[in-house]
């Protein structure tokens, strides 16, 4: 491709010209822009070098059907790749094709035939466009006919415009073909005439070119193809090495000199050359017998269209090619109906192998962008037939809206490369999805409104240029700020896995996904609403990008503050709003809560997932795969609730208790007032480095220095030994499973439940709650209950604290191991801040100077402290 | 002698240095949005906008563009890459695009005729023109490939304004830089031939390409050859290409153009490609020994740098390709050379 193609004699395609082609004219007069497109497509298969656009008719509107074609086929690359020449009589027409066409086109033509100053203008006009121009042979007092006008007046045009400074290298003189064999005299030796000017011409204007129109030569034969293609052969056989540089021919329709019939070759040989005072007479004797015998068919040439239909499909979405599609798709889709198929397997099957194949040669680089955009278009229209099909068979089945989703897209503000995110778009709409597409520079505000506004499934971002990274960032901040839980995809050149790992995915909780490239989106927008493999992919990615940060930060000393500096980005909470006193003080122990109430606060999607049955809780029950194994399973476990509940199986001891307290730096310390001493609880603070304003987060920031209150629990299910000992002693490893997933269940319900009764009455600060185990789990209460060892807090060592605060041991009958693991497993424990702007967060990868800090605040060594905080070191 | 002569004469003795990119540079002066707006009451948020800098803080570019002299620099660019209607109308700042084109262009003249009244060596402002951000050559709209956001008349009118502007502001050439739409760019070459005849004076054009692809086309897909065929109408005094990627990988289409084009050859480079997180760490000591390796290939005339190059790559740039001879403009057979988005020439 790199290599500069060099002719010698160029070949310039005249099907695109509505003079010179009955079924151009029809097809742009009819507004079929689409099949003219593909007339140029297939002139340039043919081997047309430069392709000439004329509209010169006098029902069109010429300058709006130029300036429409040539936008056309600057957007296929097959067809672009060539330079144009625009062809007009009507220079408004010319200068109109000038602004549309991106290379170094052909001006076809200018000439003296409105006398210098005209022409001068018009070179002038072309000469700042870069263009090369046509000039015909052509003055004041008319055309050139004879050697001598041919010749007088393209040197004078020569003489003028290299005199303005004209690139000689970019004049292409046509001295006029006229047609020959008219049975008119003075027209016999036009033929000889032209050759004979080239010659000259050539030899007197250096560096300029000749060119003609060849199709005039034969005007006389209309009708005769087989007389015309060898009277045009033997012409350029005798113009071409007498220095015709180009010519307006049909590419397809040449033939090869030497393979002409002898008899017409001859005879054209003697009416082009005028080798004989009867040639024209013994000419149009010999072709009446060459009449009718031509007939190819022009469909002929396009021999993929005797393809199979898959086969056709591919080619058209791999060329781009869409005029076919509809009738092909129709055709694919009868033969699916015939086979018993439905038409959305048109789209799966073949269409979707298709804009494969386009998507392997994209990614190894053999399609360029503009080519997939087409592939894309092409698909599209094929979709948008089958959909009518696909609509009716819905209702046909009486299924509801069988749209998978719907997805926001745009482009983030300050970019305007979109064409990734169209094929995405374009993409995912071919596969069922509704795309709202908002477009380029589209600021966040506008995002998350029509998210929220159109109850959107999925919010899709695009950039390309760099400074769009942290644009998405700050979407993804504001998503998060205005309590959006949807999935965030992230596509485009420069963004990455890494970067939407390290400094996306961290600035929002909901899931984050980096989609590679179109092909993957379908892949991912289908998990993502998937009710059996949304849990398993967003817990799969969120897992990815953990590691890949893990990994970053262990190198990438440069994201973190110090200390100091984070200390000093501390979250300020507004501290007038802190909760008031607990209404009950003190440590509250539970030791036997109704396992009944219990059973009400249980979130049933871990429980599927602890089986490997991924979907949500409950729609995971009429799914199409898994539905019927999890209905079989919730009844099993419904059963044994039951036996549990009724024969008190197990036994729900739990502990909460509330402590006044202060903020001390990024401790929090508690006052035992009965016992007159000091407990000090030492948090972490991140340090990574924050975009924009947020915070440095760490949980003593919810405590107020000047005085405040913290609470702490711990929730344990005991008297599982026994019934699972005697399940594996039946081999009933099932109900043992069974069991003690529930037991876990129930521990989570106790936490969750244990939350609000402390919420509502024992501190009491959210009295009039009321939300539904739903609102619950997606946790839309006020104030956070973060663990030890879990992101916000992620030191397990602070456990034994807590404990002992509690009482946990006597209290709730939990221990601890050497490693800090509670026993028995069913259990949970945590610590409650109840202002309303406590939100969970991770402290991440942390300093030496915060591992020393901390370490002094224990008052352990450095060793014990980093093994402790291994996780948050480098 | 005329200013084209002069930049001539200079770049047959030396390897020139262009200066690195302004937006970065104004980034690291953290200004806030009032510091941005100043006292245009502009209504809209100006933060981000580089280019009404020019205006509200002309001491902060006058402040960069100190840097790049010191860094050696001696062809330095305006910063002025959005100052156009287009760019300028997502700030709501479009009435104000003459005004910030004068004082760009005022202030780096300014700046180099300080450091010439010290060291006595020749400057050279150019005016520099992005390529807006809308396309002629594309349709943004998929399903209609004929569509266009916008006409080449449009354009040309936005250049005008902008160009004109520049050339009030005393810049000595036109820069057409980040040519991603080679259309756009034919449109801006169309301006400055219009302006040239309207006020009867040689404007030197400069004229930088930018690739989106390795194999070597930009945006509208034109290869370097077809961009090269397309715009030599305008003589640029200047060809070349900038940002794109980094300097290595930048390397065969340099050699390309170097070969081919019959005028002086510009290229400044992105410091290498952007790592994962779209930041630039490429070394200028690195930057500076890839493009070492084009001067002492005799490929290079201008050398600067774009996306990602600080003061401290010019600088090294400047070090590594002192003494080196400059690209000698070779001589190249008149041959009609057209382009659609291939090159194609014919036989002389």
């Amino acid at each position: 491709m790199s290599e500069v193609s060099t002719a010698r004699f160029v070949n310039i395609g005249e099907r695109t010209n509505v003079t010179g082609s009955a079924r151009f004219k029809k097809l742009i007069m009819a507004g079929d822009y689409a099949t003219a497109v593909e007339v140029a497509r297939q002139q340039v298969e043919n081997g047309a070098q430069v392709i000439d656009v004329n509209m010169d008719e006098g029902l069109l509107d010429a300058v709006e059907a130029m300036t429409t074609f040539l936008k056309l086929i600057a957007a296929e690359p097959d067809i672009a790749s060539v330079p144009v020449m625009i062809d007009s009589s009507k220079f408004e027409v010319i200068e109109a094709g000038l602004k549309c066409v991106s290379g170094k086109p052909i001006v076809n033509s200018i000439s003296m035939k409105e006398g210098e100053e005209a022409f001068l203008d018009h070179a002038r006009i072309c000469m700042n466009y870069g263009a090369a121009v046509v000039v015909m042979a052509f003055d004041e007092t008319g055309q050139a006919d004879t050697k001598d006008r041919k010749v007088e007046i393209c040197t004078r045009a020569y003489e003028i415009l290299t005199g303005i400074g004209f690139p000689a290298e970019d004049i292409i003189f046509d001295p006029n073909i006229f047609a020959v064999a008219t049975g008119i005299e003075e027209h016999d030796r036009y033929g000889l005439d032209f050759i004979e000017a080239v010659a000259e011409i050539k030899a007197t204007c250096p560096y300029a070119k000749t060119s003609g129109g060849l199709s005039n030569l034969s005007f006389s034969f209309r009708g005769n193809e087989t007389v015309r293609r060898a009277m045009h052969s033997v012409f350029l056989y005798h113009a071409i090495p007498a220095g015709l540089d180009m010519a307006i021919v049909n590419a397809g329709q040449l033939d090869v000199y030497d393979q002409i019939d002898p008899a017409l070759r001859e005879a054209c040989e003697d009416v082009i050359l005028m080798r004989r005072a009867d040639a024209t007479e013994r000419l149009i004797d010999l072709a009446e017998s060459y009449k009718g015998v031509d007939a190819r068919a022009e469909k002929e040439a396009e021999e993929w269209r005797g393809w199979p239909v898959e086969r056709r499909l591919e080619h058209a979405l791999v060329k781009g090619i869409d005029a076919y599609v509809v009738e092909d798709t129709e055709e694919a889709r009868q033969a699916k109906a015939e086979a018993g198929g439905r038409p959305i397997e048109v789209i799966e099957g073949p269409l979707m192998d298709g804009m494969n194949v386009v998507g392997d040669l994209f990614g190894s680089g053999k399609m360029f962008l503009p080519q997939v955009v087409k592939s894309a278009r092409v698909m599209k229209k094929a979709v948008a037939h089958l959909i009518p099909f696909i609509e009716a068979e819905k209702e046909a089945s009486g299924l509801a809206d069988q749209s998978k989703g719907r997805i926001v897209m745009a482009t983030v503000k300050g970019d305007v490369h979109d064409i990734g995110k169209n094929i995405v778009g374009v993409v995912l709409q071919c596969n069922g999805y509704e795309v709202i597409d908002l477009g380029v520079m589209v600021p966040w505000q506008k995002i998350l409104e029509t998210a929220k506004a159109e109850k959107a499934d999925i919010i899709g971002l695009s950039g390309l240029i760099t400074p769009s990274l942290d644009e998405m960032v700050t979407v993804a901040e504001e998503m998060q700020g205005s309590g959006f839980d949807l999935p965030l995809l992230i596509g485009g050149a420069t963004t990455s896995k890494v970067h939407t790992a390290l400094r996306i995915d961290p600035a929002y909780e909901g899931p984050v996904i980096h989609v590679l490239d179109a092909s993957r989106a379908v892949g991912v927008a289908s998990r993502l609403l998937s009710d059996t493999q949304k849990d398993e992919f967003v817990e799969s990615t969120a897992s990815e990008y953990a590691k890949v940060r893990e990994a970053r930060e262990g190198k990438s000393q440069s994201v973190l503050l110090s200390l100091e500096e984070a200390r000093a980005n501390y979250y300020d909470a507004y501290l007038s709003d802190k909760p008031a006193p607990p209404l009950q003080p003190g440590v509250h122990t539970f030791d036997d809560w109704d396992l009944a109430d219990l059973r009400e606060y249980i979130d049933w999607t871990p429980f599927f997932r602890a089986w490997e049955l991924h979907g949500t809780y409950p729609s995971i029950l009429d799914d199409e795969v898994v539905g019927e194994t999890a209905r079989q399973l919730k009844a099993d476990a419904d059963a044994m609730l039951d036996r549990i509940i009724e024969g008190k199986w197990l036994t729900a001891k739990g502990v909460a208790g509330f402590w006044p307290c202060a903020r001390d730096g990024d401790d929090v310390t508690i006052h035992r007032v009965n016992r007159e001493e000091h407990v000090v609880l030492p948090f972490l603070r991140q340090q990574v480095k924050k975009s924009r304003d947020r915070a440095n987060m760490c949980l003593a920031d919810f405590i107020d220095p000047a005085g405040d209150w913290i609470g702490g629990f711990a929730v344990g299910i005991h008297g599982i030994e026994p019934h699972s000992a005697k399940f594996l002693a039946d081999k009933d490893d099932y109900s043992d499973i069974l069991l003690k997933a529930l037991a876990d269940r129930f521990a989570e319900a106790f936490a969750e439940r244990l939350h609000q009764h402390v919420r509502t009455d024992l501190w009491g600060y959210a009295q009039g709650e009321q939300l539904t185990n739903e609102a619950l789990i997606k946790e839309q209460y006020r104030g956070i209950r973060p663990a030890p060892g879990y992101p916000a807090c992620p030191d397990h060592s602070l456990k034994p604290i807590l404990f002992d605060l509690l009482d946990a041991p006597a209290n709730a009958g939990l221990t601890l191991t050497e490693n800090f693991a509670m026993w028995p497993t069913a259990a949970v424990s945590g610590f409650y801040f109840g202002h309303p702007e406590s939100q969970y967060f991770g402290v991440a990868r942390i300093g030496r100077d915060q591992l020393e800090d901390y370490a002094a605040r224990r008052g352990v060594d450095i060793s014990t402290a980093e093994r402790w905080l291994r996780p948050n070191l480098d | 002698m005329s200013v084209r002569d002069e930049l001539l004469a200079e770049a047959a003795q030396h390897i020139l240095i262009k200066d690195g990119p302004y937006g970065t540079a104004i980034q690291r002066a953290k200004l806030a949005a009032e510091e941005y707006a100043g006292d245009t009451g502009l209504t809209d948020d100006q933060k981000g906008n580089n280019d009404l800098v020019n205006l509200t803080q002309p001491q902060v570019i006058r402040a960069i563009c100190d840097e790049y002299i010191a860094a050696g620099a001696t062809v330095l660019a305006t910063n002025t890459f959005n100052a156009n209607r287009i760019s300028q109308a997502d700030y709501g700042a479009e009435d104000l695009v003459r005004e910030m084109n004068i004082a760009a262009a005022k202030v780096i003249r300014e700046a180099c005729e300080a450091a010439t009244a010290k060291d006595g060596r020749k400057r050279f402002v150019c005016g520099a023109m992005g390529p807006t951000n809308k396309t002629l050559s594309l349709s943004p709209n998929v399903e209609d490939p004929g569509y266009r956001e916008v006409t080449f008349d449009e354009i040309v009118e936005v250049y005008r304004e902008q160009a004109a502007a520049l050339i009030e502001g005393g810049v000595d050439t036109i820069l057409i830089e980040t040519v991603f739409d080679t259309l756009n760019c034919k449109a801006a070459i169309m301006v400055v031939k219009q302006l040239e005849q309207e006020l009867a004076q040689d404007i030197p054009l400069m004229i930088s390409l930018t690739l989106t692809d390795l194999s070597g086309r930009n945006l509208s897909g034109h290869t370097v050859e077809a961009f090269w065929y397309t715009v030599r109408h305008a003589k640029p005094v200047t060809i070349g290409l900038n940002c794109s990627f980094g300097a290595e990988q930048l390397r065969p289409h340099v050699q390309l153009l170097s070969a081919m084009a019959d005028t002086l050859l510009m290229v400044y480079p992105n410091a290498g490609l952007p790592n994962e997180l779209g930041e630039y760490d490429e070394l200028p000591e690195t930057t500076a020994s890839l493009v070492r390796q084009w001067a002492e290939n005799g490929r290079a005339n201008i050398l600067g740098g774009c996306c990602g190059s600080t003061p401290a790559h010019i600088a090294a740039i400047a070090r590594a390709v002192e003494g080196l001879e400059p690209r000698k403009v070779p001589g190249i057979e008149p041959q009609m050379r057209l382009a659609g988005l291939e090159p194609f020439t014919i036989a002389a």
